[in-house]
């Protein structure tokens, strides 16, 4: 016999190891699919963040392929039949964005948007699938008011960024006299040249990474504790292998096959998990923003790497749990009392992590580039620092616990005999809470700072519609007076005013609105159509007191060198020219210059009078956003309405944040999972002693509660420390990413409410079979 | 061992010549001791004595006369008194006990009542000696310990005998 | 049928296990004071006879009459509670808790009572010393030998003094020797505080300590003294 096991001696330990994983009743099937599950979600998101770089790539790519406007005046083609006019009229439907450009061939040759065959004719448009299924269902009613066009195809994909993506091609005319290059434009060919790689946004970057850790580490945290499930009982079956001759060798090398068979189903039930999560991804959108299932597709390399490394990190576990511990074959026996945990190295996991975390703070406002694996690694240690701190901390409290009641006593020894057990299953639940607690925060603050960002004062108007030049201010306000649930319309032109009629020397604003709309940017004394204003203040501008003199002759839109030739319409100041008082507009900005009312205003100027109309809203009114919407498209196609309140913008987040929650609590679900299996093997060996304590006459009660401040007192502290924890990286990543720093609260109670929730579950679960085992039935071994 | 009682039990299924007797005696209980005609002659005379045999008729002929015994009244109640009787518990017992066992489940008697009246009367004994023991010094705890462990040797034997009474049954009646 | 002056008794007693007959018509009874050993072969029934007494089991059919009272009315809180304050219990083995302290142990029946810790706790010293155990109080019950964790048992079993004492094979997982010195402590303690002690064994020697023995076989008993 050769020292050296031969492969047929390997391959059959394994296997026998393999067969342990299954059979072995009930409990044993369930702790090999929990195993699976843990390691299936496991690898399933490892495979998801392997593919993530090059969805994100692919979705860039699309994006450059179909650019159009890039907002530059420079570079604008001339005319030819292989040119096509451009106007984007993107709009927003609901919470959601549509795309839209209307185009005009000015040839035969004009290019094609990529995924259109044909380019629409004036009436007619090509729409993405999402978009052709909202206009046909119900809910896409008022969006058929706002594109009356007929559909006469789909974009085929290469012209879409997501499977979700609304976007729609409508034709035109007339496009040619409102070139400005940056909402209409000419171009010969879609997309760009050349330009610099797109650069994720680096706040969504973090989100993304942080996401990714959090989700993966508490399942991380599960396998591991997963694979030591059903121990005990496995060192006892391996100790029975050893009395009947096996060496200690080949029982390690069973251990390995059971722990292996249990992760390579993990791995088949993760390729499961990742292929219907490739699917459902066609249909979820973050950010408003999808993917096509195509686009994720793992980097084979990385690929292989998950498929070895975590078949890899399950039997290095359970070697590792192993090598405490000595099978002999009269039974194990445990390597001596572990010594009392120390807590110095412990601490350093977390205090690292911050330190690599401190170098990111502000970079989310300035440069806008995070080193990411500092923010892996920093996130990653101090997470891992739960994992290490809780059981030191959960040794040091249970052993400084008096005793109260009965029930209190049985548990407090119990933990205190075994705290490293207690804190294992409970590190799950604790790194789970933690990162879910961080990443709200992270949302929450983000969210915030959406809403206060917005510097309009929104109890003046919330919304605002741009109007294009052949609109007239009148037309607008009447359109919108008359639309259900708008209070108030104020419509303001503006304009520049100069003294010259090319490079003008001295220039300041002109703003013309009917004088109800005029005095909501100033006071004026009193006012009719055909006065004229001249804005004074202490702010007010110096130029204009200069040029409103009455009886100069000015020229309204005056043409500069380097752009498009101006209006150049002459305007003489009447001798009744008047004074107003500056006031904060609805923009909270301050108009000065010199105002106009409409019939003040000299012919030939109009267009050069860009129109907005400030419009207030009674928000309980449904689909008031939408209606709105459809009365500006009715006005013009090219007119763009927004709104100003925050409500409809804090939807994207709500929906990701709710998603992290569900997350969170399935990740926690699985763990409570995990803990009601391991908690009932516990019982099920105490079973003569918890019928010896019944015969005393112990109470029922006394038993359950012990059972609950069994699972109760680690998981509190676990979620104390999660809690420490997740608050503390929150706060390091919202000053990452330069948003203010506050403590959400309801995520916080909401997570540890869910973390308490998962115990009362567990132990409520486990009542019924403790009360089963408190029967006499216990005592009848003999 | 009473021979005595045990001849009268062999006689409760019917009358026997002498030598029958001997044959009967040997073959269920004297596999290591068979026993001289002549016990079996004096003891018979002592029990015709007594009143507890008669002689049911003699047969001449050649050799020895043969006479044939049969019990009486009195003898029946003689054997059921032995075996409700228990042995003063001592060493080296089991021949008796396994004498009136088998007599017991020959004469159709219920043999378990045999065992437990004799396990109780053990039982007393050992309580004796346990009682003396913790009242006494070293050396009685010593000299009482050795009782102790052979009766319980006994005892155990009398448990064993009692969960083996119906394949004992099936041997002795066959 | 009940014994003048007995403090529990049991009439003929029924009690199945699917379609084994674990009790077939058990009698039973024990005075104040008095030691009765149960006794009979492995499945007889004796620790069904003896979870019954205790009412630990309630039976299929029968009484049993504990200081007067038919335990059959009684509900499974009432049970528990006569079990807590007038019972007490040892068996052969596994019947420590072993996160517990010996003391803690010892002192557990009192604390399920509702005496407060301290108290308990000084009166379970005082058992422990007279069953020679006290210098075990702060080992736990992995950490000492069989015979000390019996004798710590039979400590538990008489802390709340109680009236009945159920023993189950206590000595079951012991040498002779150390079955011995518990025994002695055992019968000892109980006679010194009146307590009736219901002692199923299957060891004549263990049984020896009885007053009086009733053996169970088939379901059945036989009250020995009654033969004689």
């Amino acid at each position: 016999m050769s020292a050296v096991p031969s492969v047929r001696q390997w391959s059959r330990d394994l296997a026998m190891g393999a067969k342990f994983a299954f059979t072995g009743g009930r409990e044993g099937w369930m702790r090999a699919v929990l195993t699976a599950v843990g390691v299936g979600l496991g690898v399933a998101l490892l495979l998801l963040t392997t593919a993530l770089p090059s969805a994100l790539q692919a979705r860039s790519d699309r994006e450059k392929a179909r650019t159009d406007i890039t907002f530059t005046d420079v570079g604008i083609p001339k005319a030819s039949d292989r040119t096509l006019l451009v106007a984007a009229v993107d709009d927003t439907y609901r919470d959601k964005d549509i795309r839209g450009r209307e185009v005009q061939p000015e040839g035969a040759r004009a290019p094609l948007p990529p995924g259109v065959k044909k380019i629409p004719a004036p009436g007619e448009m090509v729409v993405s699938p999402a978009l052709a299924d909202l206009l046909k269902s119900g809910s896409g009613k008022l969006l058929r008011e706002r594109l009356p066009y007929r559909t006469i195809g789909t974009i085929g994909e290469p012209g879409l960024v997501g499977a979700n993506e609304l976007s729609f091609y409508a034709g035109a005319d007339n496009l040619a006299p409102r070139i400005d290059g940056s909402r209409v434009t000419r171009i010969d060919h879609f997309g760009e040249p050349l330009g610099p790689p797109d650069k994720l946004d680096p706040v969504l970057l973090l989100l993304i990474i942080v996401v990714f850790v959090v989700l993966l580490l508490p399942v991380g945290v599960f396998i591991a504790a997963a694979v030591r499930f059903g121990g005990e009982r496995r060192d006892r079956r391996l100790a029975a292998l050893r009395l009947v001759g096996s060496d200690s060798r080949m029982t390690r090398r069973i251990a390995a096959g059971e722990a292996l068979s249990g992760s390579v189903l993990g791995l088949a039930f993760g390729t499961v998990f990742f292929l219907l999560a490739r699917q459902l991804a066609g249909s979820v959108e973050i950010f408003g923003k999808s993917v096509f299932p195509s686009y994720l597709n793992p980097t084979p390399a990385l690929a292989a790497l998950v498929a070895v490394a975590v078949p890899a990190a399950a039997v290095l576990v359970t070697l590792l749990a192993l090598r405490g511990v000595v099978i002999e074959p009269l039974g194990v026996v445990r390597a001596a009392k572990p010594a009392r945990r120390r807590l110095w190295w412990r601490l350093l996991l977390p205090i690292g992590g911050l330190a690599m975390l401190y170098p990111m703070i502000g970079k989310g406002n300035t440069s806008g580039n995070f080193n990411q694996y500092l923010v892996i690694g920093g996130v990653l240690l101090l997470l891992i620092g739960v994992t290490a701190l809780l059981p030191w901390i959960v040794e040091t409290v249970v052993a400084r616990l008096g005793s109260g009641s009965v029930s209190w006593q049985l548990a407090i020894r119990r933990l205190q005999l075994s705290s490293g057990t207690a804190a294992r299953m409970v590190n799950g639940i604790a790194v789970a809470v933690a990162g879910a607690i961080a990443l709200q925060m992270l949302f929450a603050g983000v969210e915030g700072d959406y809403t206060k960002d917005t510097s309009n004062d929104l109890q003046r108007a919330q919304m605002q519609i741009r109007l294009p030049y052949d609109v007239p201010l009148d037309q607008a306000r009447e359109q919108f007076a008359r639309t259900k649930g708008v209070r108030q319309v104020t419509a303001i032109g503006s304009g520049s005013l100069g003294d010259r009629k090319r490079d003008p020397n001295t220039s300041t604003s002109v703003t013309v609105g009917n004088c109800a709309s005029l005095r909501e940017v100033a006071t004026l004394p009193t006012c009719r159509d055909g006065d004229v204003f001249l804005v004074k203040g202490p702010d007010s501008d110096l130029d204009a007191a200069k040029l409103g003199k009455p009886g100069r002759t000015l020229y309204i839109d005056p043409s500069y060198a380097e752009s498009f030739r101006g209006r150049q319409a002459a305007w003489t100041v009447p001798q009744g020219i008047k004074a107003a008082r500056i006031r904060t507009d609805a923009t909270n900005g301050l108009t000065g210059g010199i105002l106009l009312t409409p019939s003040a205003l000299p012919a030939g100027a109009a267009q050069a009078i860009e129109g907005n109309a400030y419009l207030r809203i009674d928000q309980s009114t449904p689909d008031v956003y939408d209606l709105v919407r459809n009365s500006t498209a009715k006005l013009s196609p090219l007119a763009h309405a927004w709104t100003w309140a925050s409500t409809e913008q804090d939807n994207r987040y709500t929906s990701i944040r709710t998603g992290l929650s569900v997350g969170a609590a399935c990740v926690l679900f699985l763990i409570g999972a995990s803990l009601l299996v391991s908690q009932l093997e516990q019982l099920r060996e105490r079973k003569k002693l918890l019928s010896v304590l019944v015969a005393f006459g112990t109470r029922r009660r006394t038993l359950s509660l012990s059972v609950l401040w069994q699972t109760a007192i680690p998981i509190a502290l676990g979620l104390l420390l999660a809690s420490v924890v997740g608050v503390t990286l929150g706060v390091v990543l919202q000053k990452m990413t330069s948003v203010s720093v506050r403590v959400d609260w309801p995520s916080l109670l909401s997570m540890t409410g869910i973390g308490a929730g998962v115990v009362l579950l567990v132990t409520a679960l486990s009542l019924p079979p403790l009360l089963r085992l408190m029967r006499p039935d216990g005592l009848r071994t003999e | 061992m009473s021979i005595g009682h045990t001849l009268l039990g062999l006689l409760e299924s019917g009358p026997r010549h002498g030598y029958d007797l001997k044959r009967a005696f040997d073959e269920k209980f004297g596999h290591d001791r068979p026993l001289h005609y002549g016990q079996v002659y004096s003891t018979m005379s002592r029990l015709l004595k007594h009143g507890l045999v008669e002689v049911d008729g003699i047969e001449a002929g050649g050799g020895p006369e043969r006479k044939r015994y049969a019990i009486t009244d009195a003898g029946i109640t003689d054997v059921q008194q032995w075996l409700a009787t228990p042995e003063k518990p001592e060493p080296y017992l089991q021949s008796t006990l396994y004498t009136k066992v088998v007599l017991a489940l020959l004469t159709h008697r219920d043999a378990s009542e045999i065992l437990d009246t004799q396990r109780s009367e053990h039982l007393r004994m050992m309580r004796i000696l346990t009682d003396r023991k913790r009242k006494g010094d070293l050396a009685d705890q010593l000299i009482c310990d050795h009782a102790l462990f052979h009766l319980e040797a006994d005892l155990r034997w009398l448990e064993l005998t009692a969960a083996r009474l119906e394949k004992l049954a099936e041997a002795v009646t066959r | 049928m009940t014994p003048a002056g007995s403090l529990l008794t049991a009439h003929d007693l029924r009690k199945a296990y699917g379609p084994t007959n674990a009790l077939d018509g058990a009698e039973f009874s024990i005075h104040p004071g008095e030691v009765v050993a149960v006794m009979g072969p492995s499945g007889s029934g004796k620790s069904t006879l003896l979870h019954c007494l205790a009412g630990i089991v309630t039976p299929d059919s029968g009484s049993i009459v504990y200081n007067g009272q038919e335990m059959a009315t009684m509900n499974d809180a009432q049970r528990s509670a006569l079990r807590r304050s007038e019972f007490g219990f040892v068996f052969q083995f596994g019947q420590l808790v072993p996160e517990l302290t010996c003391v803690e142990n010892v002192a557990l029946p009192l604390r399920l009572n509702g005496t407060g810790r301290k108290e308990a706790e000084r009166t379970a010293l005082s058992w422990m010393e007279r069953l020679e155990v006290d210098d075990l109080r702060s080992k736990r019950p992995g950490e000492i030998s069989g015979g000390q964790g019996q004798r710590v048992a039979v400590a538990r079993a008489l802390v709340t003094s109680p009236r009945v004492l159920f023993a189950d094979e206590p000595t079951g997982a012991l040498d002779s020797f150390n079955g011995e010195r518990v025994m002695d402590l055992l019968t000892e303690a109980a006679r010194s505080t009146n307590a009736a002690v219901v002692l199923v064994t299957h060891e004549a020697r263990v049984a020896a300590y009885s007053d009086r023995e009733i053996v169970v076989r088939d379901g059945k008993s036989r009250d020995m003294e009654r033969i004689v």
